[in-house]
């Protein structure tokens, strides 16, 4: 064993061979992470019946059936009916579609502008870093719903400004992330390496910065899916995110609200499509953590904002 | 220390102004003029006009801005535009509710969390560790209006305990004050308590594995001792920042759990302000909750530079 080390660290630092068995010991941890896999598993399941909802689901969103309004779950009606007979099911399985729809696209709109700013600010330092992470800083002193409310209040309820509202408020956590781990390694010796061969900024911080702070954005961007899941669910709640008749989880919980006490199950289904979304999200992201990016304590540490 | 502190406002002090920036822009992101959207139907030229002028929306956007920040200042934030009474006054007069709730949620989120925490910490592996950690699972996913619903449905629909939402005077009915807060006090509590949950179990975990805490044992000190002279101490500074952060969050966290709840805070008021496109409440509002959550991380912020001198110097 000791006799093979010198060998080994050669190829080692050989950037293809390393990033293969990074690659490969990753998936080995999150592999054991048994929380982990049953979250993934999960995802993989909602994302095919999100694909396949027209298919699956054994009714129509609107379809209208009165004589059947309010019907307990049975075997016509999984879930049960809701005030206008229609198949809570159904809805349930399409709407997950909307859900995962903004979910990415909003958290893909936070990575494809704080990370930038993240990179950007970390790598320049000095009065740029100050001016971006103060910026940053300004959205981060709102309560993460409220924010989102108010951006939705001037630009009007939807789902695609919904998406941009939700997308702005986790954009400061996925700056602060990248800029954090930049200052880490800005100094490395590759770095200063590629700096004296007369490699430019954006060069360095494309093939030099970016994948090596890759690891918790991953992560982030995980956990943030399950945080951006539920801040969809609470404004379309309010009625600022998508609209009728257009199915959402959230949305059948306002509805559901006042058929309380008549048809219970209007509102236990939506509510536990969305409990065991965002805790497979959180399962996934709590093993990409352990896997990836040890340091990182917590999932909620790195939730900043939210609730 | 002084330094520290002296800085640490100078911050609060920058991210307020540029708070202040975009609460003053929200206004004029709306698409359109923002005082006839809020007259609507009952739309009157000459309240128009006066409405315009009050809120100053005829100057030069700068100028605008300079007079609403130097009035803010003082207190000012302008009229309703739907009841025309002065916006600090009803933002004032929702606070006490939303600070009683968040209040309460926080006393339930430490009763929780903090025995919990140390505790499965502690026997970290055993079931109790395995059901508290399974549950905040739970805790940290479930959306806070659907647990709210559900406790509706469950402690007032089905078992009838308690009442289903409303609010009623502490000074006039202390027991129907009581029965009110128990629902929405538990709602936002437990979540915010499997939060907490997650923070202490690991930071008392961290401090278990300490040589000092190695060298207090080896001392022969009993399992008592090490962790109420060695552990807690250590794990202390980290919860004490988690828990200020939540109380912050909270302030937030508890918007739409009060629509739920006809809770009357400032997150129905800003709910309600939305609704009736009644855009200075909820700048109002906003700006409040902001500046309230910017004071608490400052408050917290110089605790923990006062626990840890090593954070004074970052």
């Amino acid at each position: 064993m000791t006799e093979a080390a010198p060998e080994r660290s050669l190829d080692a630092g050989e950037p293809p061979v390393e990033h293969r068995s990074r690659l490969r010991t990753t998936y080995e941890t999150i592999r054991q992470n048994r929380l982990a896999v049953i979250g993934a598993f999960f995802l993989l399941v909602l994302a095919v019946v999100a694909v396949f909802a027209d298919l699956i689901a054994p009714y129509t969103i609107n379809e209208v059936n009165i004589a059947d309004r309010l019907a307990a779950p049975s075997l016509d009606y999984l879930f049960g009916t809701d005030d206008l007979g229609r198949d809570v099911f159904s809805r349930v399985i399409i709407a997950s579609r909307v859900s995962l729809q903004v979910g990415f696209i909003s958290v893909g709109l936070a990575v494809a502008i704080g990370v930038p700013i993240g990179l950007v600010a970390g790598y320049y330092g000095k009065l740029t870093d100050s001016i971006l992470m103060r910026a940053m800083d300004v959205l981060f002193s709102f309560p993460a719903i409220l924010l989102a409310i108010a951006i939705l209040a001037a630009l009007g309820s939807g789902i695609t400004n919904a998406m941009i509202a939700i997308g702005i408020v986790y954009t400061p956590i996925f700056a602060r992330i990248t800029r954090g781990s930049v200052l880490s390694v800005k100094e490395s010796v590759f770095v200063r390496a590629a700096r004296s061969l007369g490699a430019s900024d954006a060069r360095i911080i494309r093939t030099h910065i970016l994948p090596n702070v890759l690891a918790p954005i991953i992560v982030q961007t995980s956990l943030s899916l399950a945080f951006a899941i539920l801040a969809e669910a609470a404004l379309s709640f309010l009625g600022l995110g998508v609209q009728p008749p257009a199915p959402a989880w959230g949305r059948m919980l306002n509805d559901a609200q006042g058929f309380l006490g008549s048809a219970p199950w209007m509102a236990i289904f939506p509510g536990l499509a969305i409990l065991l979304t965002v805790m497979a999200f959180n399962f996934l992201g709590d093993g990409l953590r352990d896997a990836l990016d040890p340091q990182q304590r917590s999932v909620i540490e790195s939730r900043g904002v939210s609730k | 220390m002084t330094g520290f502190v002296i800085r640490r406002i100078g911050q609060m002090a920058i991210a307020l102004f540029g708070v202040s920036i975009v609460v003053f822009a929200l206004i004029h992101f709306v698409p359109g003029d923002p005082v006839r959207i809020a007259l609507g139907t009952r739309f009157d030229p000459e309240i128009y006009e006066a409405l315009r002028e009050r809120a100053g929306l005829n100057d030069p956007i700068l100028i605008q801005y300079g007079n609403w920040l130097l009035a803010a200042i003082q207190g000012d934030l302008g009229v309703s535009f739907r009841s025309g009474q002065p916006v600090t006054g009803i933002v004032l007069q929702r606070l006490p509710a939303t600070m009683t709730l968040a209040g309460a949620a926080l006393v339930i989120a430490l009763a929780v969390s903090l025995p919990l925490g140390i505790l499965s910490a502690i026997r970290s592996g055993s079931k109790l560790d395995y059901l508290a950690t399974t549950a905040s699972q739970v805790g940290v996913s479930v959306p806070d209006f659907w647990a709210g619903i559900m406790y509706i449905l469950v402690f007032s629909l089905t078992l009838s305990w308690l009442p289903p939402s409303g609010y009623t005077q502490l000074s006039n009915d202390p027991l129907g004050w009581l029965s009110h807060l128990v629902l929405p006090a538990f709602t936002v509590g437990l979540i915010s308590g499997s939060i907490l949950f997650r923070f202490v179990r690991s930071a008392v975990l961290e401090a278990l594995n300490q040589d000092y805490v190695r060298t207090a044992r080896a001392k022969g000190l009993s399992q008592m001792r090490v962790i109420r002279d060695h552990v807690l101490p250590n794990a202390w500074i980290p919860i004490v920042t988690v828990v200020g952060l939540q109380l912050g969050f909270l302030l937030g966290g508890v918007v739409v759990v009060e629509l739920i709840f006809a809770w009357p805070g400032l997150g129905r008021l800003a709910l309600l302000a939305v609704e009736d496109r009644d855009f200075t409440v909820l700048q109002g509002t906003v700006l409040y909750i902001a500046f309230i959550f910017l004071l608490i991380n400052l408050i917290v912020d110089i605790i923990y530079g006062w626990l840890d001198p090593r954070i004074r110097y970052d």
